[in-house]
Order: structure tokens, then C-alpha cells, then sequence
């Protein structure tokens, strides 16, 4: 099995968010990068299926230079090989169509990309890419087994979970629950030592649609002091009469 | 050139998501002077959604379609749009929606733009703001595309109500085979339970409270309140808890009216998910918990004495105004 694994170069989660230029773009300035949360989740699944199944693992991003260490870690975690669309991600259908690009000559069985990057949230990579590649697709996969070319997934819906079964080639959208937590790699030495002998290619980007644009961000503003109450019957009375949500 | 918006459903009855979407489509037909056109599945009264500024209803009756296929259901609205030379789609922000909407961008070339939490800024350029950053900012987003798509926040908009008529049509999409190359196999669901996506009221519990042995009180409340129940990341990772109810910047997002945390510190992976939420209210034994800093009401103290008196007085409360 050949599996590609989408990875999202993103603020790391305790990062505070700013904004520059007249507010119109991500103030990158003290930001520490982290491979995506939902891709880490995938990543360490396809490495599963390559200690015990045999797979080929590799990875793809769609960045310029700047975003090599995370690659370079998620070779150091064990991928094969990385390829890099040099290009600046604009938005969710351009990054989706640099990737169908070059999926499609890469005979992969499996597609893992994560439910969501959690800088933009836009969750829809993965969904544009399947259906571009006209590949299968379960989003929000929680647990994943391929035998043969038949793939059984776990997906979360609102209030439970679904169990899916569907044929390779497959992409899936990925989060927490595809591994255990406790199961996620961090990279040794020898892990980052063999990191810097593997192939990360570069491939330039293709023409492709942008279909959206951030024209400008801003922040919530901020919140009031807490209203501290001593008592349960103090709160009642302020949810029902002051918040209204009771 | 009306605007499309799908109305999800459950067991042939709205959910309540679909009234606010419904709404939401509503104040952008008003501001493209056009109308909105509804898409449902084997629904029963679709005469509802009148009451929310729906003239026309596309009603899709066909077995196949009874549990949510992301596929089918994408192709169904792709061909709805077309017959109905649609430019904007409106969608929610449910998990199928979600998986849905992806799609459907692909299929008709159009800029989706998820997270929306105010109707359009403008609509031209075609202006929205949704979140990003898990919450911690918002971003104006524009959609260049000609056909645009919409998925709105839950609870951002509300629902409003718009009194017309709405025309009932049978509507039945062309889909074959490869439509349902994704099976569904099993669904594990408590039937009657509220979800974390639909609920107004959401009570959470962290690891403030123990161990899972003591989240009879935690359930308690929620059932006083018509609540869901959810947890912080550490409560499901030990299995106290079920993953499905992790909620956070990894977790699921919550975005209600009420959101009641109990035994949560406030870390900012765990505000990132919730604070989309209108009233946050924390319980903390711990005076120096960030929660604090985040939340609209709280108390200091031990959750083992505020809570069941907290279901004392919210039952009293509730008889009064029953
Ligand atoms: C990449 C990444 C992603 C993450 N994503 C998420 C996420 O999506 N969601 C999430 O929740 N976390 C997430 N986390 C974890 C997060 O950083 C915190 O560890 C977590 O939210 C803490 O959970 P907690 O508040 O239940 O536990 P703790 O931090 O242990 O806090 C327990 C709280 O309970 C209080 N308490 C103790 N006893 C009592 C009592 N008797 N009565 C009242 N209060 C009491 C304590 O004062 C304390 O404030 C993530 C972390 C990382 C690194």
C-alpha cells in the first residue's frame, strides 16, 4: 500500500494570534510551527500500516522553504519521502489542486489528510481533493483498517459514530481517536539523523483556482471581568434574568 | 437565482439547525433581492419552513437516501443548484455538513467559506466573516468564485422568523452506484440524547472531578438543563469519559448558548474549542484558574458542594416556571 500523508504547517497551539500589515495578514513574528494536530493523528496511523503491513509512507506540503523543519520532523517521525509544492498555501481549493496534482501521478492507495488545519479551520482539503482525484472520502475518521483494498472506517457524526466501509483508493480526513494519544512519535536522534538523508522533493506549482481571500482579520473583543457569585441561587437568578439562557 | 439552502433533518423532522440556516439564507436572498429555495430529505412537514422565509422546498423522497451518504447527498445538491440557477448554497455547521460541503465545492468550482457567524458583509465583493485561529480571531473572508457556499456557524445567527409560504416540490436527483461507494455499515447513537452540535446548553465536566464515577452529578444537571454533556481532552484521553464528547481546539467546537464548565482549568487548547459560546460559566475550586478569565459567571469552590446544589435550585427554578 502507498500512502500520502497531507501535512499542514501550523501555528503550534498555545501560539497567541496577531495580525500585521493593516491587519491583513498572520503575524508569523515568535510563532513556533507544529505539523497540524489532526495530521500528527494520521501521520502515526500510516506508520502503522508501514511497521505492520508494509506500507510506503510518504508525505506532501504545500509551503514555501519556510516549512521544511515540520517536514523534516514528519520524516524524522518515519516517512519515506517528502514533496513540496513550493508555493504559498492561498487557500483550501488552491492547496487541495497543487495536491490532486500531484497525487495523481503518484499511484497512492491512500490520501490521509486531517479533518481541519487549525489556523484557518477551513476543513476542506481533504473533501475538494477526493473529489477532484474522484477517490473515496469519510471525513472525521476516528479509526481506520485496510485489508485488501477494502477499508473499514470509524467516523464521527454529531452525538455518536458511524461505521463505513469503502474501497481504496481512499482519502480520508483524519483527527484524534485514529491513534491513541499516548502512540504519537516524537522523533530521536536517529529518527532526525536519518530525517536529513531522505529525498524531500520540490515540485513547482501548477495554475490553479483561489477561490476565496482573507481581505482582513481581527480579534473578539475583549471580554468583561467575571462575575464571581457565592451562591447556586445567585447564578440561577443571573443566567434567567441578566443571560437570559435559562 | 434563488439561494439554496439545505435543511438537515433527522427520523423525517427538522433539526433545529435547519430553521437557522433557513433564516441565514433568508437575510442574504433580502440583500440579493432574491428568494430562498430549501433542499430537504425525506422530510414530513416541510410547510415549516415557511415560518422561516422559505418560498420553495425541494423535497427529496427516496429510501437510498435515509441515512446521511455525504456523496449522494452532494450530488443531490449539485443537481438542485443547477436546476435552480443558484449562486450562494447555505449549509450548517454540523460534522455531515462538514464532510459534505468539501465536495460540493469541487463539483461546482465555488469558494466555501465555513464558520460563518454574521450574514455578508458585503455582496460585492461577496464578503463574510467567520472564525479562525480555533476562535482566537476572526477573518473577513471574500469568495471570488460565482457560485459561493456558506456553511454558518451554529447559534451565530439565530433563528428568525419570516412568515411566507413555502411550495412543496418533489425533487429527485439522478445518482448511480458509484454515489454510494461509501457504506454505511453502523450507527452508534443514544437515541433521545441531546448532541454537542445541536444543544443550546452544554455541561462539562474536567478533570477537576475525579474520577468517571462521579459524573452521575455532571449528567444530572444536564438532564435539569436539556443539556449535552461533554469533557476536557484529559477526561476522554483516561477514558472516563467517550471520545465523541471531547470538546476543544482537537475536540469538537462548541458554540452554545450556555456553556458550563466544571472542573476545567481553561487551558488554551480547551477555550479555543468553547469560547464561541454566548455564556460561559466556570465552577473551579481553584481561584487562580484562566478559565476565570474567560468565562462571564463564576463561582469558586468545590464542585462536589456547588453542583447538586446547583440541580437543587435549577429544579425549583424550573417548577416555579413551568
Ligand atoms: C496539541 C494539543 C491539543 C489539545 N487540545 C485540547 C482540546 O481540544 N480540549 C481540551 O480540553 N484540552 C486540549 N488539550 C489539553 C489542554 O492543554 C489541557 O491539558 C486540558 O484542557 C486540561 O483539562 P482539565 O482542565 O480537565 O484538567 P486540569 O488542567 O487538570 O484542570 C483541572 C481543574 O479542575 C479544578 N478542580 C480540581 N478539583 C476540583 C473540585 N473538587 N471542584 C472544582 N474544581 C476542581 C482544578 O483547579 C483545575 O483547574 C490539548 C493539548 C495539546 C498539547
Amino acid at each position: 500500500m502507498k500512502i500520502l500523508v497531507c501535512i499542514s504547517n501550523v501555528p503550534d497551539t498555545t501560539s497567541k494570534i496577531n495580525f500585521t500589515d493593516g491587519d491583513t495578514k498572520f503575524d508569523t513574528n515568535g510563532v513556533q510551527f507544529v505539523i497540524n494536530p489532526n495530521d500528527e493523528f494520521g501521520l502515526t496511523r500510516a506508520m502503522w500500516f508501514k511497521e505492520k503491513q508494509g506500507a510506503t509512507v510518504h508525505i506532501a506540503t504545500v509551503g514555501e522553504a519556510s516549512v521544511e523543519p515540520t517536514m523534516r520532523k514528519a520524516l524524522a517521525i518515519g516517512a519515506d519521502e517528502a514533496i513540496r509544492v513550493n508555493a504559498a498555501p492561498t487557500d483550501g481549493f488552491f492547496v487541495a489542486e497543487q495536491l490532486a496534482n500531484i497525487i495523481k501521478d503518484g499511484a497512492y492507495d491512500l490520501v490521509v489528510a486531517g479533518r481541519e488545519s487549525i489556523d484557518y479551520n477551513g476543513g476542506m482539503v481533504p473533501g475538494i481533493l477526493a473529489t477532484l482525484l474522484g477517490m473515496n472520502f469519510v471525513n472525521s475518521c476516528i479509526s481506520l483498517e485496510v485489508e485488501g483494498a477494502t477499508a473499514t472506517a470509524i467516523r464521527e457524526i454529531d452525538g455518536g459514530k458511524e461505521t463505513v466501509q469503502t474501497s481504496l483508493p481512499l482519502v480520508i480526513g483524519g483527527q484524534k481517536g485514529l491513534v491513541q494519544e499516548s502512540d504519537l512519535k516524537i522523533p530521536n536522534m536517529r529518527g532526525i539523523m536519518m530525517a536529513r538523508k531522505k529525498t524531500l522533493n520540490v515540485v513547482e506549482p501548477i495554475d490553479a483556482t483561489v477561490a476565496t481571500k482573507d481581505a482582513k482579520f481581527d480579534k473578539p473583543v475583549a471580554k468583561g471581568a467575571v462575575k464571581l457569585v457565592n451562591s447556586a441561587d445567585e447564578l440561577v437568578d443571573l443566567l434567567h434574568n441578566e443571560a437570559k439562557v435559562i | 437565482m434563488s439561494v439554496l439552502v439545505y435543511t438537515e433533518s433527522e427520523n423525517g423532522k427538522f433539526k433545529k439547525s435547519a430553521f437557522e440556516v433557513a433564516s441565514y439564507a433568508k437575510a442574504v436572498a433580502d440583500q440579493l433581492g432574491s428568494s430562498v429555495t430549501a433542499i430537504s430529505f425525506n422530510t414530513e412537514n416541510n410547510d415549516e419552513l415557511g415560518a422561516y422565509g422559505v418560498s420553495k422546498v425541494l423535497n427529496v423522497t427516496d429510501d437510498k437516501l435515509a441515512t446521511f451518504n455525504a456523496l449522494a447527498y452532494a450530488n443531490s445538491i449539485e443537481q438542485a443548484a443547477k436546476s435552480e440557477s443558484t449562486q450562494v448554497i447555505i449549509v450548517s455547521s454540523s460534522t455531515n455538513s462538514k464532510f459534505l460541503a468539501p465536495i460540493l465545492a469541487a463539483k461546482l468550482k465555488a469558494g466555501y467559506v465555513p464558520n460563518v457567524v454574521a450574514a455578508p458583509e458585503s455582496t460585492s465583493p461577496f464578503t463574510v466573516k467567520r472564525t479562525a485561529f480555533s476562535n482566537k480571531g476572526f477573518a473577513h473572508t471574500e469568495i471570488t468564485t460565482e457560485t459561493k457556499i456558506i456553511g454558518v456557524s451554529n447559534n451565530a445567527f439565530g433563528v428568525k422568523e419570516n412568515q411566507t409560504t413555502a411550495a412543496v416540490e418533489t425533487f429527485n436527483a439522478e445518482l448511480n452506484d458509484t454515489d454510494f461507494a461509501v457504506k454505511s455499515i453502523e450507527i452508534d447513537k443514544v437515541a433521545g440524547q441531546v448532541s454537542i452540535a445541536d444543544a443550546d446548553i452544554v455541561v462539562s465536566g474536567g478533570r477537576g472531578l475525579k474520577g468517571p464515577e462521579n459524573w452521575g452529578m455532571i449528567e444530572h444537571l444536564a438532564e435539569v438543563l436539556g443539556a449535552a454533556t461533554a469533557c476536557s481532552k484529559p477526561v476522554s484521553d483516561m477514558g472516563w469519559r467517550p471520545h465523541g464528547e471531547h470538546v476543544g481546539q482537537t475536540g469538537k467546537p462548541v458554540a452554545s448558548n450556555l456553556y458550563i464548565a466544571i472542573g476545567i482549568s481553561g487551558a488554551i487548547q480547551h477555550l479555543a474549542g468553547v469560547s464561541a459560546s454566548k455564556t460561559k460559566v466556570v465552577i473551579n475550586s481553584d481561584p487562580e484558574a484562566p478559565f476565570f478569565k474567560a468565562a462571564d459567571y463564576g463561582i469558586v469552590g468545590d464542585a462536589f458542594e456547588v453542583v447538586p446544589k446547583l440541580i437543587e435550585k435549577l429544579k425549583e427554578f424550573k417548577a416555579q416556571n413551568a
